[in-house]
This record gives C-alpha cells, structure tokens and sequence, in this order.
C-alpha cells in the first residue's frame, strides 16, 4: 500500500493505524538484520502513536493527511528523548530535548516514525560505509551499497519497513541512494523544508527531503513538511503552491533540456546513459519538447563542491568537544580532552573533510580556496539561470552507476566522482529528485535525475510522474 | 572627515616620548532576549538558568537573530555618526569552553557600522573605526587552586552570558593620554545611556574596555603595541594605560623589545602582566555564517533611526553651558547631562536663577532619584531665595530635599520648617552678645595660633547657632566672627 | 599550491584540534593532496569580477520579535552532560584565556 492509500484507509476507519504499524514492524523484523536501515527501531512508541491516531480516528477528529502512515527518519533529525546519533561515535547515545520542525509537522499530520535510520557519519559519504554502526545493503542485492548517505531511509522505503521516510541532501544523499533503491528522492528548494534540528553537514546546502515509492506519496510528504519556518532563517517565506493537484497535468508543451555536461560526465556508465536517453523519449512522446542544453559551468561543481562543504563542516563539527554532550575521553586539560574526544569520536571520512575545510578556510589559502569556490558557485548560477531561460526543467543521470559493491570504493576521490551529477542542484538551491526508470545492464534501479528552476517544484514533480507513469 | 589631532599630553612621560592609544569596548546591548535565540538576556541568574537549544551549541540548533539588537546597534552607529551599512555575520572559529559551538558569531569584513567619530569633551575628535554586533560567551568559574585560571583543578561552565548581544565599538589609535582615554570611556559611556543602547555598567561587565598601548619616542613611529584587559572601571583604564607606557619605554630604554601581546590588569598590584603572546597560530577562519542572511538597512530605516536619536551628551552639555557662561567641562555641566538634568538646569538659569548655584545643587545636591521630576520653577525658585538671603545654604539643601520627595513649593516647605535667615543685623546682635559674655574665649580667637584660632571658631559657631536656633548662616556668621577680629 | 606537506597536515591538525597518529599523518597526507589537485581546475579559474554566493537563496533582514521565551531544556541538557556539577558543565583544567 502506498503512504496515500493508508493514510485514506486509516482516515476512513477501514485500517486501524495499529494494524499498519503491525504490519511493517512485523516486516522489519524480518529483514532489518540483513539489511541494516535502522540505528534503532522505536516499536513502542510507534505503537502507542498509532493508539492514538486510532483514538483521534474513533473521536472524529482530523487525524491529519499522513493519518497512521509509518515513517523512517535519517538519524540527523532530532527527536525529543530518542537517541539521535549521525551514525558517530562522537553521539552515540545523546538524546536530543527538542524535535525537528519536520519532526514536529509529521507528528500533526498523524504520520508515526518507526525509527532512525543509519547514514554515512554526520552524512558525509555516497554508501553508508562511513557509519559508525555498520553500512547498510542494499535490498536488491546484499552485496551492493544502497548510495548514501541517507541510505538508510531509501532502504527502509525499498524494502517496505516504512512508505515513507526522510532524508538530508547535501551533494546528492537523497537523490543518489533513491536512485541506487529504486525509489522516488527529492531534494527540496533550499530554504523550502527547515533545517531548523537537522544537525548541520554544510548548512548552505543542507536540505531535508522525502523518499518515497511513489512520486504522489512524495509529494504528499513534501507538502507536509514545507513551508516557512521562523526558527530557521535561510527558510523562504513564498507561500507554498500544493502539488497534488497538479501532478497529473502533464508534460504537454512543456521544454526539456537534457543537461550535456551531466549526461558525458566522467565515469557515466552507457546502460545508465541509455536510461536517460530513454527517459527523454517518454517525455517526447508524452508532448514535452526535449532538446540538449550546454551548463558549462557545473563541470566545475565538485571542486567548488569539495571546498565549500568541508569548509561548513569543519566549523558546524566543532562544537563536538566533549564538554556538553555526547562522547568525552578524559584528559588533564580541556585542550587535551579536545584533542582525544575529537580524534577518537570521528571515523576516518569525518576527519579528513575536517582537515580539507579547515585548510580551505586557513590564513593564506581562504582566497584561494574557500573564496574561488564561492564564486564558481556564482557561475553555477548564473549559467543554470541561462538554461532554465530557455527550459522548464533539466533532466540527468542522478548517479553514474548503479549500486556498487560494499568495498568498491575505498580512495575517496573514486567515492566523490558518485555525486558529479547531483551536487551542481546544492550548489545552485534549486529543486532537483531522482525518480527510478527502470534498470542497468545487471538488472540493478536506474535513476534519471530532474532539476527546476528554484521554487518551481510542481513543475518538476510532474515530469517525475509522467516518467513514473510511463514506465507503468 | 579628518580627525582633528589630539595634543600630545603625556605628562607622566619622560620628556621625548609619546603614547598611542585605541580602545576597544564591548557593550552589552538592552534587549529582553539574547542575540539568536529567546532566552532572557539577564544577568545573575542561577547557573544555566537562560539556557536553550541555541545558546548551548546542541546539535541541530539554528540562531534567530533578534530585530531589537539590530536596532539599538544601528542606532549607536548613527549617534557615533557612522555610515550604517549592509553587513554580513561571520563565524571566527576558535575552540574554548565558554564558546558552546566552538566558533562566535560575530561581524567581519561588512559591519553593521563603519568610520564614525566621537568628539571628547575637551575638544580632540577620536575616530571610530567600526561598530559591529557579536555575541557573547558563556563564563568560566575556576574551582581550586583558589579560582586562579593556571592552578585550577577544574573549571564550570555556566551559558548564562552565551549569546547575550554585544557591540564591539573600536576606536582609531587617535588618544594621546590616559586622561583621553577616560574622557573616550566616559563619553562612550554617556552616549550608550542616552540612547539606550546598553546599561553599559563597567562593574558588572555590561560595558568592557580593552586598550591598545604603543609609546614612541616624538617625532618617530609608533612602536609595537600591546593589548591591556581587565579594566573594571574607568580609574583602571587609566592607572593600567600609564603602568604600561612607562613599562614599554622602561623596555626600550634598557634596549629590549616589546612583544605584541595581551597583557591582564591586576588593579592590586598595579600592574600589567602577560596573559597570552599573538601567535602564527591565531588564525580563526572566518568565513560567512551561512545559517544567518545579510542585513540591507534602507535609507528610509536609516531616517527614521537618525529621527529617533535623541540630543547627544556633547550637544546637551554645550547648550547648558552655553546658557551657564561656564565651559563645558565644568563639572556641574558634565554631571547634569549624565544624570539627565541638564533641562532643569536650563530652564532654572533661563527662569532667572543663579547658573552658579543651579549647577552646585546639580552637583552636589540632587544626585537622587526622583531628582528630574523637580519642576523647574520651583528649583529656579528656590534658588532665587537662596541667592536673596532668605534662605542659607544649608537650609536650601534641606528643602530641595524635601522638594525632590513631596514635588512642594519651596516657600511652603521653608515656612513650614521655620527656616527664615537671619537678616544681618540680628546675626551682628547675636555675636556681639557672644563676644561680651566669652571674653577670655574671643581674646584667644583673636591672637591664637591656627589650631586654636579653629577650635574656638568651632565654640563660637555652636553658640550662634545655639543662639540663633539653628536659623543662622554659618557662611555669612564664620566671615563676621572673622572681621571682627580682625582677621 | 596542490603540494600539500606534512607539516601543514599537522599544522591543520592543531587548528581543528585533533590528535592524529603518524600513520594518519601519512595516509591522509596524500589523500588530501589529491583531493586538492582535483580542485586545481578551480584555483586556474580567473573569477576577479565575479562576487562570492554563500546563500543559494538571497533572503535579507530575517529577524524575530525580542519577546522572552523559556525553553526549559537545562537540567535534561546537564543530566545528559559528560560532566555537570553545580548546575554547570565540567571540564578539565583550562590553560590559558580565550583570545
């Protein structure tokens, strides 16, 4: 069943919420031990809030549009009294004594979270394999990675654990793992979803967002958590247009460009390119007008990528010190058991973006680094802003491959080369999604990546469905 | 704008040498909340009392900046005449533990406020360099070793004080003397009070002055300078400003250096000593705070902040003395603006009283609360009685006492108390009756030496008053005592 | 510039306060060095003219009302804490003042 027809189900008093939590608890028991979504699966909790869904159903009260809908969240969100833990040893155990916004609108709308899920460490990574706690595989095939870093959610959503569930994206953690699972991954408008108890990656190009195994259920999740929020204040103030509505319209008329950079970028393998070849057809036929469209710049994005995200990073990590909350290792002074807690708590990945960022930004090398990668973020811009002139949306590859081995990818630089598709939409904040079109030579999910001009997410949702429907 | 040169005034400098001074002041803004997040800014709370989310560093936590910070902070640009500009907030990444995120949010390269001036009191303008808004830290409280930072076993964190709004006013290098550098403070100081932009109380830490001390011999450059801390009041800023030329120029004679470094005021001993040597290794990465966006005041908030500014100290003092005839500087002047009776005074003086004792009662006898209600005709009153006799100094004081507490008109009171002077004559009566009956006293009074001379001005005194029941001027009978002896 | 040494390895090492071993030294050395030679095309680049992005969104004057509100998180926060006592968190000696 899909997010919708459960969240109609429950509403309609034909399912308890009870029985559907049942269901995919009973799932998850089956299959999390092999698979690895989860840092911890909140049964208990999940039960009662179905209770009570169920008891706001019995009083004839509005449950709300998710009524009873199971959710997985990527354990970067905070979540009142559950441990919340960016799958690092440095907060392992911390339990955080506010909710998310996004937290905080699910729980309106009456959709229940089964539990957190794992993620590469303080999201940093294209595979899961940087968890503290273990990688997470990949449900098509054990062997593979399921993408990252919010592998874990597009698991869950994979696997049938939850509908729905959220993820973060920074340079493509969304996107990429949804493309890897085979399910639907959007990466909102920066500034649409408020990062306000998403805990900080590069806070200029975080950005919280639904998986999903349909588009519309992606696209209900997304109007739930949307939306101005004072608490965080990069949030844009725009009203927001609903997408429901709109999302059989259609793609009649509507101009295509098929970015060439992304399409001939290093290391596309010919089965995926042959997937987005193909995606642009089915838009053809479906009455859009598709045509190539140059992005010069974006060739410059993982550079610019590589130096803005770690440079975030390295000042947002900081405040794991060892004096507030979570990991301490004891030392006879503070600046030692700095030292210690820090080295200690951070696995190999978090480290090094830490050292790259804290010298991007160091004396004598900020201009060079920090600085020039800033304003290649302004070309970025400037030249998506020249394309979307002429298009409506852009269409891409989201990953270069489909799922790789567990180990495959063990020099970093190979790992970054995941994300050249997906990091110029973080660069530039407009709305990008991965929606599944059919599969590679080895059988394995293919995703076809679609971008919008900022704000326009309608319009992109309903390319995402006309693809969807295509592939019906 | 060219700043006028400040005279040299070293005086507690050997002859050729000079002194360079800047000063950097930290003022806590009076808002209700901190800077990015809602906790009360309120000092002397139970530890961690005003604490949140935000102000703790807890992962996930985003700062909301606070529109009343951005307002008294433009409108302290504007009143030290600056150019309020768009500003950016940038993080200066250093770890420390009163820091909860391990980087302070603060103001680099684009500030709120740029290139203003203040004109001291006693003429130099100072130029102001920048004027930008960060927040505060928490505070350590060292325990062992008894509460030295180098002994402690351990210290406590308490994030009060994290995140409570502050300006950072930094001045050029355009003071000459540790009197300037008073006279910058207190200037300072007056102005954040009228505007209302801080309590800016140099005790309890809502208002902090760094300064920054070089010396040179005149004529030749300025020498290395070094950064004081911890001066708790203004008479601080200027023993430690002295302490540490003398000891630069003490170095240079004996053919040492001096280092650039932060040097800690120990107002015990008198002294300066080092805290903390500018390293290479200080390099904070500064870069753009991207969970904040930038501030764009407009011209039409600009002229509405320059129409809300009320009239400076500097203006204020000038008008009263202006209207005085006495200079700006006299104290009266300069106490009456700070304690905001300078309208009364004008008004008074402009009602035809005395500007002399006008500005005397404001100096000495209306440091009080309640002391601006007083309507200025019955002070102008008041002191038109005291001027004309009817009433004595002391008596004047009394009842403008009683005229702060009860807002009563100044004959009223001085009627109801029997408070009439005595007019000359009587006065004469009385002590030409003391001198006839104290023979053997007002010989001694006469012809004694100044010890006793003052002992038996004291007797006689008492007498008058005795005589007189208290009515007497002890002004006007002191001087008769005097020239009837002779003296 | 992509030449990364090992002693500005440490140097950045200290400035982000890490203790790393020499052998992490000696692996991340290279793997930093390469990661930077990949920006290279970004360094070559001749951007004077153009002005630094550092919001993707351009938002301006974003503030809240100066209106008191309790969070009420301080003693789940200390209970919580490596270390409290006192109402306050407790760290080990400090050496040396703030800068």
């Amino acid at each position: 069943m899909s997010a919708l027809e459960i969240a109609a189900a429950v509403r309609g008093g034909e399912r308890t919420a009870r029985a559907v939590m049942e269901e995919h608890l009973s799932l998850i028991g089956a299959r999390e031990a092999e698979l690895h979504a989860f840092n911890l699966v909140t049964s208990e909790q999940a039960l009662a809030a179905a209770d009570a869904v169920d008891a706001r159903v019995a009083a004839g009260d509005d449950p709300g549009p998710l009524a009873g809908v199971p959710i997985a969240l990527k354990d970067n969100l905070c979540t009142t009294g559950i441990p919340t833990t960016c799958s690092s040893k440095i907060l392992a155990g911390w339990k955080p004594p506010y909710d998310a916004t996004v937290v905080e609108r699910l729980t309106a709308a009456g959709a229940i979270s089964v539990g957190k899920t794992n993620l590469d460490e303080f999201a940093m990574g294209s595979s899961t394999e940087n968890s503290a706690f273990g990688p997470s595989k990949n449900p098509h095939d054990i062997t593979k990675v399921p993408g990252g870093s919010s592998g874990g959610s597009a698991v869950a959503v994979a696997a049938g654990f939850a509908p729905l569930a959220l993820g973060s994206d920074t340079g493509g953690s969304i996107r990429q793992p949804a493309a890897l699972c085979g399910v639907v991954g959007v990466k909102p408008t920066y500034g649409r979803v408020s990062r306000y108890g998403l805990v900080a990656f590069a806070s200029s190009l975080d950005q919280i967002g639904p998986f999903a195994t349909t588009v519309a259920d992606a696209a209900a999740l997304y109007e739930v958590i949307a939306g101005h929020d004072p608490r965080d204040s990069t949030s844009i103030p725009e009203a927001l247009p609903p997408v429901l509505p709109r999302l059989g319209d259609g793609v009649a008329g509507l101009r295509v460009g098929l970015v060439t950079e992304l399409c001939q970028a290093e290391g596309i393998a010919p089965d995926v390119a042959a997937r987005v070849a193909a995606a642009a057809e089915a838009l053809s036929e479906a009455g859009a007008k598709v045509e190539e469209v140059s992005v010069p710049a974006v060739i410059y994005g993982l550079s610019a990528y590589y130096l803005i995200a770690p440079a975030e990073a390295s000042s947002n990590l900081a405040r794991y010190d060892g004096v507030r909350y979570g990991l301490r290792v004891d030392a006879p002074t503070t600046a030692e058991m700095y030292d210690r807690t820090r080295t200690a708590g951070f696995g190999p990945e978090v480290l090094r973006r830490i050292m790259l960022g804290t010298y991007a930004l160091s004396a004598g090398y900020y201009d060079a680094y920090y600085g020039k990668a800033q304003k290649v973020r302004t070309l970025i811009i400037r030249d998506f802003q020249a394309a979307y002139e002429r298009f409506d949306v852009l269409i891409s590859p989201t990953a270069p491959t489909t799922a790789f081995a567990l180990g495959a990818k063990a020099d970093p630089l190979a790992m970054y080369l995941n994300d050249i598709c997906t990091i110029p939409s973080n660069l530039a904040g407009h709305p990008a999604m991965s929606v599944p079109f059919g599969s590679g030579d080895d059988g394995l999910p293919v995703g076809v990546q679609i971008m919008a001009n900022a704000l326009d997410e309608v319009t992109m949702f309903q390319v995402a469905a006309t693809l969807e429907g295509a592939m019906a | 704008m060219t700043p006028s040169t400040p005279s040299p005034n070293a005086s507690v400098l050997p002859e050729g040498w000079g002194m360079v001074i800047g000063l950097e002041v930290h003022c806590e803004l009076a808002t209700a909340t901190k800077l990015f997040c809602c906790c009360p800014n309120h000092f002397g709370d139970q530890p961690n009392a005003n604490t949140c989310p935000t102000c703790l560093g807890l992962p996930g936590s985003l700062p909301m900046l606070n529109e009343q910070a951005v307002e008294l902070a433009m409108r302290l640009g504007r009143a030290l005449n600056c150019d309020v500009k768009r500003s950016v907030f940038s993080r200066k990444n250093y770890f420390y533990p009163d820091q909860p995120k391990d980087y302070q949010v603060t103001q680099y390269d684009l500030p709120t406020n740029l290139g203003g001036h203040l004109d001291l009191p006693s003429g130099p303008r100072i130029g102001i360099t920048r004027a930008h808004i960060e927040e505060d830290t928490g505070k350590l409280n060292h325990v062992g070793g008894g509460g030295r930072i180098h002994d402690a076993e351990h210290s406590l964190v308490d994030y009060n004080r994290s995140g409570v709004p502050l300006v950072e006013i930094v001045s050029e290098a355009d003071m000459r003397s540790s009197e300037q550098a008073k006279e910058y403070a207190n200037e300072l100081r007056a102005i954040l009070l009228a505007t209302g932009v801080s309590d800016a109380k140099m005790e309890e830490g809502s208002m902090r002055v760094d300064a920054n001390v070089s010396v040179h011999h005149l004529g030749e450059p300025w020498g290395t300078r070094c950064e004081i801390k911890n001066l708790n009041s203004v008479r601080s800023l200027g023993r430690a400003i002295d302490h540490e030329a003398l000891r630069q120029i003490d170095l240079l004679t004996n053919g040492e250096t001096v280092r650039q470094e932060t040097r800690h005021w120990d107002e015990a001993s008198g002294r300066t000593g080092t805290l903390r040597v500018k390293e290479d290794a200080d390099d904070y990465r500064y870069f753009p705070e991207p969970d904040l966006v930038p501030l764009e005041p407009s011209a039409a908030d600009i002229a509405r902040i320059d129409a809300a500014l009320p009239v400076l100290p500097g203006a204020r003092r000038a008008a009263l003395a202006e209207a005085a005839g006495v200079p700006a500087t006299a104290g009266g002047v300069v106490m009456a603006v700070e304690r905001g009776l300078d309208h009364l005074a004008r008004a008074a003086i402009g009602g035809g009283a005395d500007a002399g004792r006008v500005l005397t009662h404001v100096e000495h006898n209306l440091a009080v609360d309640g002391a601006e209600t007083l309507s200025p005709e019955r002070f102008g009153d008041l002191v038109k009685m005291e001027t004309g006799g009817e009433l004595t100094a002391t008596q004047a004081k009394t009842v403008l006492a009683e005229m702060v507490a009860t807002g009563g008109a100044p004959a009223e009171i001085a009627q109801a108390r029997g408070f009439e002077a005595l007019d000359s004559s009587a006065l004469e009566g009385i002590i030409d009756g003391l001198i006839a009956a104290h023979g053997e006293e007002w010989e001694q009074f006469r012809s004694g030496d100044d010890k006793a001379r003052g002992k038996l001005s004291g007797f006689f005194m008492g007498k008058v008053m005795q005589a007189s029941s208290g009515q007497a001027d002890g002004k006007a009978a002191t001087a008769l005592l005097r020239r009837k002896a002779g003296l | 510039m992509a030449s990364l040494s090992r002693e500005e390895v440490v140097h950045v090492a200290t400035l982000a306060r890490l203790e790393l071993t020499d052998e992490q030294i000696d692996t991340f050395t290279p793997q930093l060095a390469a990661i930077l030679a990949n920006a290279a095309d970004v360094e070559a680049l001749d951007l004077d003219d153009v002005p630094a992005t550092s919001h993707p969104y351009p938002l301006t004057n974003v503030w809240r009302p100066d209106v008191v509100r309790h969070a009420g998180v301080r003693d789940a926060v200390l209970a919580a804490a490596p270390a409290a006592q006192d109402g306050m968190f407790r760290v080990p000696s400090v050496l040396g003042d703030a800068p």
